[in-house]
């Protein structure tokens, strides 16, 4: 009997040992589920098609292309490799230009009256490029229908615009989030790098133990104030200050989300950086004085490099929990989706994009979907950020005398 | 010339050293033994003020190194060590290479200028017997080297700064009977030119090495003579226990 | 004696660099404190903690969303804080320094590294929608649950792992099997600093925001839960809203200060009590 009961508790205790591995692939299999529903899927709106006059030699159009064309950033055909006609942009709205009502009499009740109108639009203008949707086409048509690519990986990464509302074809690029994550995330800790770096050798080194023994607990509470806090703090405090101290339209910037950030990464540099100073054996330390070098010249010639890979592994967590950082971000950087060109123009970060974004996406569209692609970015980056750490400080602890 | 006048020394309330008074020869070796924490390595790291950096340790006495006491006002700690080598229980290299590791002591004693560190690493490394050894591979890590070459790594990295004395806290304990015996050689070629002190628990050792021994005993020094008198003919019972292995 | 004045200087000016640069980091944390409890303290009232919200969110108290924070809070420890324990256990005890060890203790790391916003796409994907549980304090609950887990995993381990080997061997000795050592001997001496991970992670979970936007949070609903598949209001949730997205912004804020403060004495009293038990629990240990 004791010995049975005995075996469940180890059975207990076993499935428990196991429940972070199974909740990283429960992670891995739902992101990555929803996420992939985005891949090779057309983006447009359900029933919609594009078509053109059947003598343009376009066939197949990229989704950014055809916003830039709708957008009438390109109003030439010769810019997307076809004739020198210039486009002329039609949707349903535009057919009162053509025709006139009296022509256009009873198609409220005649579909394919319609239908063949907007193919006569289409058929006579050699320029014209018609947003329309698949039940407006006849079955004799004229026009030709433009293949629209579907998402793949390419134009997701390389895209240059996130706007998935947009119509007639939602843009899916995440080069202007990824740009601004990265940015916003990097300077950041190059802000909280020699702040943190100071700290840690001052506590570890310098301060003597009453000091330490207040420093400590002050570290503690900045790792626990909510980051909804510090966002509350930055809009309210640093977004006016940055404003009128660049002198800026608006004060939500890259910058100033940069700075929340860094003084939100500050407890993680500072506590993995201390500990990797204060692990560097004692003897070298000594054996560094003894030659009759300074406090100062052993931390800088001795100590530092013999914890640099602890000290690297601290930035790099650094990075990987500001990349991470969602809610501080969302409310001070001002969440433009363009790709950025200066720390003081708004940015948005992948966190904040998911964030701001996922309350308003239909379950099972593609912006949900294009949602949890972003999720699976955000996890391969931190995953990577993770194994990168445990790397260096394997490497470390090998390089480390007995 | 150096000395310690009415040493005594407290870890808090714990007194380590009891009024230790002590004249150490010159040019030649002197071997601290004692069963473990009878304050052997505390006393001999009061002549390079490593104490001071533990917290809470107050010392009173003096300890006079060439007509200077060390424990006066105003003393320059850096320079002191600089003139007072040491050698640790456990070879304790930088994470440099092995040329980075003997010029350590001149550079951050401000030398710079490049053909006299090159000289003084050759001479250290010759001094310490590792030259034949290392002169091909001065630039890898010296964390390649073998534990004994790593301790004599270390004894050419204390030489380097050039110091009258050397401190030897059990240099010899982590290493195998060939490394052992080599840097013992090594210890008797530079008592020509060196100070040495050396703490030891191995009483072979200190009677093969050593020209002096003080037998230390609960933070007191019970009896300091000639290393030959020690081993045959001490004055006192607790030594001559000490020495024969009645002792716990 | 230049080059000892040189050395001497140079680091004269380090050390006081640093100890500038870390003073700037505490008067940091004691601006945020500082202009939090000043424009905060007035608004804190028995009102504002007892009442509904009023006037779209302008007027009235947080008391909806005390309330969902301490549901969210005692939901994620009861699923949190068993099943961690019994694994910071298992890991450190039961598993061998093997290959299997170093995995778990990776997957342990990893998860403690995903940021929360992916914990809140999980948890909707998984809880709200594949489970059914809709936006629910139970899906809130286990989302932040999950979230909580490495950090308690982890205390459970180092408690355990700076516990002396001679108290095992103790009751080994003794003829005790390893559970019963385990429960009698080894788990009282590591449990204050295994309750100091404890209350620190509920710090942890009641600030916690990017989980629970999708899982539970509402943005404005003055009744309190009835059952664990309600949804709730919660304290950080609600002073993202009041900060960023209420009706009147201005008229808010006030409101937003007030949130802020009780969000940040929660944090506060969380770190003394951990500190205190921490001190405590240890010292009755070993009387």
């Amino acid at each position: 009997m004791k010995k049975l009961l005995e075996k469940l508790t180890e059975g207990i205790l076993m499935l428990s040992g196991t429940v972070t591995t199974v909740t990283v692939l429960l992670i891995v299999f739902f992101l990555f589920k929803e996420g992939a529903g985005l891949f090779g899927k057309s983006p447009t709106e359900d029933g919609f098609t594009v078509a053109v006059n059947h003598n343009n030699p376009i066939d197949k159009l990229s989704p950014e292309q055809i916003k830039n064309v709708f957008d009438q950033n390109i109003v030439n055909w010769k810019e997307l490799g076809g004739n020198d006609d210039s486009i002329i942009l039609f949707r349903m709205d535009d057919l009162l230009s053509y025709y006139s009502e009296d022509e256009l009499g009873g198609i409220d009740t005649n579909m394919s009256l319609l239908a063949q109108k907007i193919d006569q639009v289409i058929e006579n203008n050699k320029g014209v490029i018609a947003f329309i949707s698949a039940n407006e086409i006849p079955k004799e048509h004229h026009s030709k229908l433009v293949r629209i690519e579907s998402i793949g990986l390419g134009s997701f990464f390389g895209g240059e615009v996130w706007f998935p509302t947009s119509t007639p074809v939602a843009q899916f690029g995440i080069y202007p989030l990824l740009m601004g994550t990265l940015w916003v995330s990097f300077i950041a800790i190059l802000i909280a790098l020699p702040f943190g770096l100071a700290a840690a050798i001052y506590m570890a080194e310098i301060a003597d133990s009453k000091v330490r023994g207040i420093l400590k607990p002050i570290i503690e509470l900045l790792a626990g104030i909510p980051s909804v806090v510090y966002g509350f703090f930055g809009l309210i405090v640093l977004v006016p200050l940055v404003q009128q101290l660049f002198n800026l339209p608006v004060g939500e910037t890259g910058l100033t989300g940069s700075i929340v950030l860094a003084i939100m990464a500050l407890p993680t540099i500072i506590t993995v950086a201390e500990d990797a100073i204060t692990r560097t054996p004692r003897s070298v330390r000594e054996a560094s004085l003894a030659l009759g070098a300074s406090q100062w010249q052993t931390i800088y010639r001795i100590v530092i490099p013999a914890a640099s890979s602890g000290i690297t592994a601290a930035v790099i967590l650094g990075i990987g929990r500001a990349i991470g950082e969602t809610m501080a971000v969302l409310m001070v950087t001002g969440n433009a989706a363009v790709v950025p060109h200066s720390m003081l123009e708004p940015m948005r970060t992948i966190p904040a994009t998911i964030a701001a974004e996922l309350g308003e996406a239909a379950k099972g569209s593609l912006h949900y979907d294009a949602l949890f692609a972003l999720g699976c970015v955000l996890f391969i980056i931190t995953m990577l950020v993770n194994i990168t750490v445990e790397m260096i400080s394997k490497k470390g602890t090998k390089n480390k005398l007995r | 010339m150096i000395e310690a006048k009415n040493l005594n020394l407290y870890y808090g309330s714990f007194q380590a050293l009891k009024d230790i008074s002590m004249k150490v020869p010159e040019k030649s070796v002197t071997a601290l033994i004692g069963p473990s924490g009878c304050g052997k390595s505390t006393f001999l790291r009061t002549f390079n003020r490593m104490n001071d950096l533990i917290a809470g340790v107050k010392i009173e006495g003096d300890i006079i190194v060439d007509d200077m006491n060390i424990y006066a006002k105003g003393v320059d700690v850096d320079s002191l060590r600089k003139r007072i080598g040491m050698v640790f229980q456990k070879p304790n290299p930088f994470a440099k290479s092995i040329y980075e590791n003997v010029a350590y002591g001149m550079r951050v004693n401000g030398v710079n200028d490049e053909k006299l560190i090159k000289q003084t690493v050759e001479e250290s490394l010759k001094q310490a017997a590792l030259w034949d050894e290392v002169k091909d591979n001065l630039k890898k890590s010296a964390y390649a080297l073998s534990g004994g070459q790593q301790q004599r790594l270390c004894i050419a990295r204390a030489l380097a700064v050039e110091p009258t004395i050397l401190l030897m806290d059990e240099p010899a304990s982590a290493l195998d009977p060939i490394s052992t015996s080599k840097i013992e050689e090594l210890i008797h070629e530079l008592k020509k030119n060196y100070t040495i002190l050396i703490v030891t628990h191995n009483m072979q050792q200190a009677a093969r090495v050593s020209d002096h021994t003080a037998f230390f005993y609960m933070g007191s020094l019970i009896e300091f003579n000639e290393t030959k008198t020690i081993f045959t003919n001490p004055e006192n019972q607790q030594t001559q226990n000490y020495v024969t292995g009645r002792f716990g | 004696m230049k080059g000892r004045t040189k050395k001497r200087v140079a680091e004269l000016i380090a050390f006081n660099l640093f100890r500038i640069m870390s003073a700037s980091i505490v008067l940091v944390l004691f601006s945020i404190l500082a202009f939090i409890v000043v424009r905060g303290i007035g608004v804190i009232s028995w009102d504002f903690i007892s009442k509904m919200p009023e006037e779209g969110m302008t007027k009235g108290g947080i008391w909806p969303a005390i309330v969902g924070t301490m549901c969210l809070v005692a939901g994620s420890m009861l699923f949190a804080f068993p099943v961690g324990v019994l694994s910071g256990i298992y890991i450190n005890e039961f598993v061998k320094d093997n290959w299997f060890k170093r995995f778990v203790k990776l997957m342990t790391n990893n998860l403690a590294g995903v940021p929360s916003i992916v914990f809140g796409l999980f948890g909707m994907s998984l809880f709200v929608n594949t489970l059914g549980f809709g936006d629910s304090i139970i899906a809130g609950s286990l989302t932040l649950g999950l979230l909580a887990l490495p950090v308690i995993i982890r205390t459970t381990e180092e408690s355990l792992k700076s516990i002396d080997k001679y108290h095992r061997e103790g009751s080994y000795a003794l003829g005790a099997t390893k559970i019963q050592t385990i429960r009698r001997v080894v788990l009282p001496l590591a449990m204050p600093n295994i309750i100091t991970g404890f209350i620190l992670s509920i710090g942890r979970v009641s600030g916690e925001t990017a989980p629970i936007l999708f899982t539970v949070a509402a943005y404005f609903l003055p009744k309190l839960p009835s059952s664990m598949f309600d949804q709730v209001m919660a304290l950080p949730y609600h002073l993202y809203v009041l900060s960023t997205s209420g009706t009147d912004m201005e008229a808010s804020r006030n409101m937003a200060y007030g949130t802020a403060l009780v969000l940040i004495l929660i944090v506060l009293i969380l770190n003394l009590l951990a500190n205190f038990t921490r001190r405590f629990l240890n010292k009755k240990i070993k009387q």
